[in-house]
């Protein structure tokens, strides 16, 4: 997203800006009290107050998941649940105010729009401050708001759709998303409109110690097709700030959506994220996703594959390092004939990082002639590092094609070696070994975003090998 | 002539053994501009040798000094003696998935020389010899040795001594399991590379590759030390009646 010249001619971590703004109006509980007051700030219809309020007290019966990393030395009660730049949404950069608008500026968002996309937009912690869609895609009647904004603005069609992917108590996190959930975008793709440029919603968490609870619903009507792009960033604090963003996607009859993420929040981010798509009769979703980021990241998006013919293409790839657990994968419901789903993850840990990847895909008898592949390949580069892949697959029918392949290995001493006889440091041999693992990935990436990998690829190296 | 390699007793032991002693108080001298071939039979320490001038992990210098161009290079880092001008063909070449042939080279090359190489420049001097070594052009858009057979790998590894220019080349077994017409093609590469600065240490255990190409000197490497050095004349003897004569 970010622009090439960017990235070689700097040598700054531009994902680590600091904006100091004094004010800043930040809420902290988890009170009825606060959940009223957020949407009374957001002039919310009453049925949304009433599922917010309805989380908020499930939130309260829900326990921390009993498997995967361990939640327990987490103390909600230092996460601001709110936090409010004093500033609106706005549809031009320039009014975007000028210490927001640097970070953005610094990260390449408002460049890549005037570039490469057919829309944008930004959040900076609990607020959309700015989004954007080119005049002739509003034309075509695409719809492409914040979400505050899609309530107003669209209160049938959001109801329709809203919280019917992930339902409010599918766990803990979720149920506290929905009490207080806050800025994400709203996507609507009218039925045959095709978009050949991304739209792009870049979320960033700027405060210390916040929560940020985005929710994201994009549906891609009958024959529509379109690419989103989602970014994530936030730069490094002491405190614990938590991610508990929500993806709703449906792509019905013959549609076709690529969602792709980068991920890349600081690394004392809690990121407990949820992403659902249902994906109806001959439509295609592909998740093209990056994680990077965050101290503990807990993400498994959820396609169902539920009508004849539904296609899943899943590409991931993680990169843990110092300090970080990122426990990611997948889960797959083929619920019609002749669905196919194809999965192909990377992940490299390095200095005691963490990757793990769990993947469940469900067979369900109905789904006769279905396709399932499933490719999962990690790296290490030292013996203090972990990876792990958790593969469970229930084939309720026989007439299914399978396929799974699991590779765990280590970085080649011998390659390393080899390299260095043709003159290349030990940290360069190990780098060039790790671009060459995540090269298959970093092709699928619209191709700004691949720039933007590799130079991620450098940070996570630089300093902290040999 | 001046010393460009010089072994002074050189005793080294396995990293993943310690109690096996391969190397066994080696010397060995090659002079700036010749080509020197170490013989032996297997086992007898060739490929050791090889990796350990390069200070490879695998093994531990356990006494004897190594010197390169007047510097002592025994405790030296890998990617330090490759920058002063010493190469290795290896004998089984690594695979690079995800990494172009092309990207490959541009990045050894500017790992060597400290700057980006002119991209026209570079690209022409690849076509040439690629082209020299009978190497499909094409190749260089292909990941680095992968699906490559071994006469394409071991072609890959004289190519970039081609475009290196080391002031030593290290050849270990470049040309076992290759077929008549690749083994001519290495040879023409040896000697595409060959001028009076720089030197050659070809390690064999077959005499077909020393046919077509001009030797200084030839060692025989029993046991971890060199047992008898002569002219090429000595390869042939050696091909007559083998090792038999200096195994005790």
């Amino acid at each position: 997203m970010a622009k090439k010249d960017v990235f070689s001619s700097s040598q700054e971590n531009i994902y680590d800006t600091k904006t100091n703004h004094p004010t800043l109006q930040k809420e902290y509980g988890f009170t009825e009290e606060i959940v009223k007051k957020i949407s009374k700030d957001k002039e919310e219809p009453d049925w949304v107050l009433e599922i917010r309020l309805k989380a908020l007290k499930k939130f309260y019966e829900l326990e921390d998941p009993s498997w995967g990393p361990d939640l327990s030395f987490f103390d909600l009660s230092q996460i601001a649940t709110y936090v409010k730049p004093v500033s609106g949404e706005v549809r031009k950069w320039e009014d975007v105010p000028e210490e927001i608008r640097n970070v953005f500026d610094k990260l390449g968002i408002p460049d890549a729009e005037k570039e490469a996309l057919a829309g944008s937009g930004a959040q900076f912690d609990s607020q959309i401050v700015y989004h954007n869609l080119t005049e002739e895609f509003q034309k075509k009647g695409v719809i492409y708001t914040s979400f505050d904004e899609g309530i107003r603005k669209y209160p049938d069609l959001v109801k329709k759709y809203f919280t019917k992917a992930v339902p409010i108590f599918d766990h803990k996190y979720i149920a506290l998303h929905y009490a207080f959930f806050s800025g994400g975008s709203f996507v609507y793709i009218p039925k045959g409109a095709r978009l050949d440029r991304p739209l792009q919603s870049y979320f960033r968490l700027n405060a210390p110690g916040a929560g940020q609870f985005e929710h994201t619903l994009i549906i891609v009507d009958e024959g529509a097709e379109l690419q989103f792009i989602e970014g994530c960033s936030a730069p490094g604090y002491n405190e614990l700030n938590l991610h508990a963003g929500c993806v709703e996607l449906f792509v019905l009859k013959n549609a076709y959506l690529r969602f792709s993420t980068i991920e890349n929040w600081s690394k004392n981010m809690l990121n407990l994220n949820t992403k659902k798509c249902f994906v109806e009769e001959g439509g295609k979703i592909e998740w093209i996703m990056g994680s990077f980021g965050s101290k503990i990241s807990m993400l498994y998006p959820l396609s169902v594959l539920n009508g004849v013919g539904a296609k899943c293409e899943f590409t991931n790839i993680s990169f843990a390092g110092a300090g970080q657990n990122l426990d990611t994968g997948l889960k797959i419901i083929h619920n019609a004939p002749l669905t196919s789903s194809l999965v192909h993850s990377k992940s490299i840990s390095k200095d005691g990082g963490i990757c793990t990847f769990r993947s469940h895909a469900l067979v369900r008898k109905n789904a006769k002639n279905s396709q399932l592949s499933l490719s999962c390949e990690s790296l290490m580069l030292d013996s203090e590092s972990r990876s792990d892949t958790i593969p469970v697959n229930t084939l309720e029918t026989e007439n299914v094609t399978f396929s799974h392949e699991a590779k765990i290995g280590k970085i080649s001493d011998q390659t390393i070696y080899y390299l260095m006889t043709r003159g290349l440091s030990e940290e360069e041999a190990k780098g060039l070994i790790v671009r060459g693992f995540a090269e298959p990935i970093a092709k699928a990436f619209p191709v700004e975003y691949a720039v933007e990998m590799n130079r991620l690829i450098d940070l996570e190296l630089e300093g902290s090998i040999g | 002539m001046k010393k460009l390699l010089e072994i002074k007793h050189l005793n080294t032991i396995a990293e993943d053994d310690p109690s096996k002693q391969i190397l066994k108080g080696l010397d060995l001298v090659i002079p700036e501009g010749e080509v020197h071939v170490i013989m032996g039979p297997n086992g007898s320490g060739k490929s050791t040798l090889a990796n350990t001038i390069f200070s490879s992990p695998r093994y531990l210098i356990t006494d004897g000094e190594i010197y390169f161009d007047g510097c002592d290079i025994t405790h030296e880092k890998t990617d330090k003696i490759a920058k002063m001008g010493v190469f290795m063909s290896f004998q089984t070449p690594e695979e690079i998935p995800g990494i172009r042939l092309a990207q490959f080279l541009k990045t050894a090359k500017h790992s060597m020389t400290g700057e980006k190489p002119n991209l026209y420049s570079f690209t022409k001097e690849v076509e040439k010899n690629m082209e020299e070594l009978g190497m499909k052009y094409e190749y260089v858009n292909r990941e680095f040795n992968v699906g490559f057979s071994g006469g394409e790998k071991k072609k890959n590894e004289i190519l970039q001594m081609l475009l290196l220019q080391p002031k030593l080349a290290i050849l270990d077994e470049t040309d076992s399991g290759l077929d008549v017409d690749a083994i001519r093609t290495v040879s023409r590469g040896i000697e595409l590379y060959k001028n009076e600065h720089n030197s050659v240490l070809i390690i064999t255990h077959s005499t077909k590759i020393l046919e077509s190409l001009k030797v200084d000197k030839v060692h025989v490497l029993v046991d971890g030390k060199i047992v008898a050095s002569g002219d090429s004349s000595l390869a042939s003897t050696i091909e007559k009646n083998g090792y038999q004569d200096y195994i005790k």
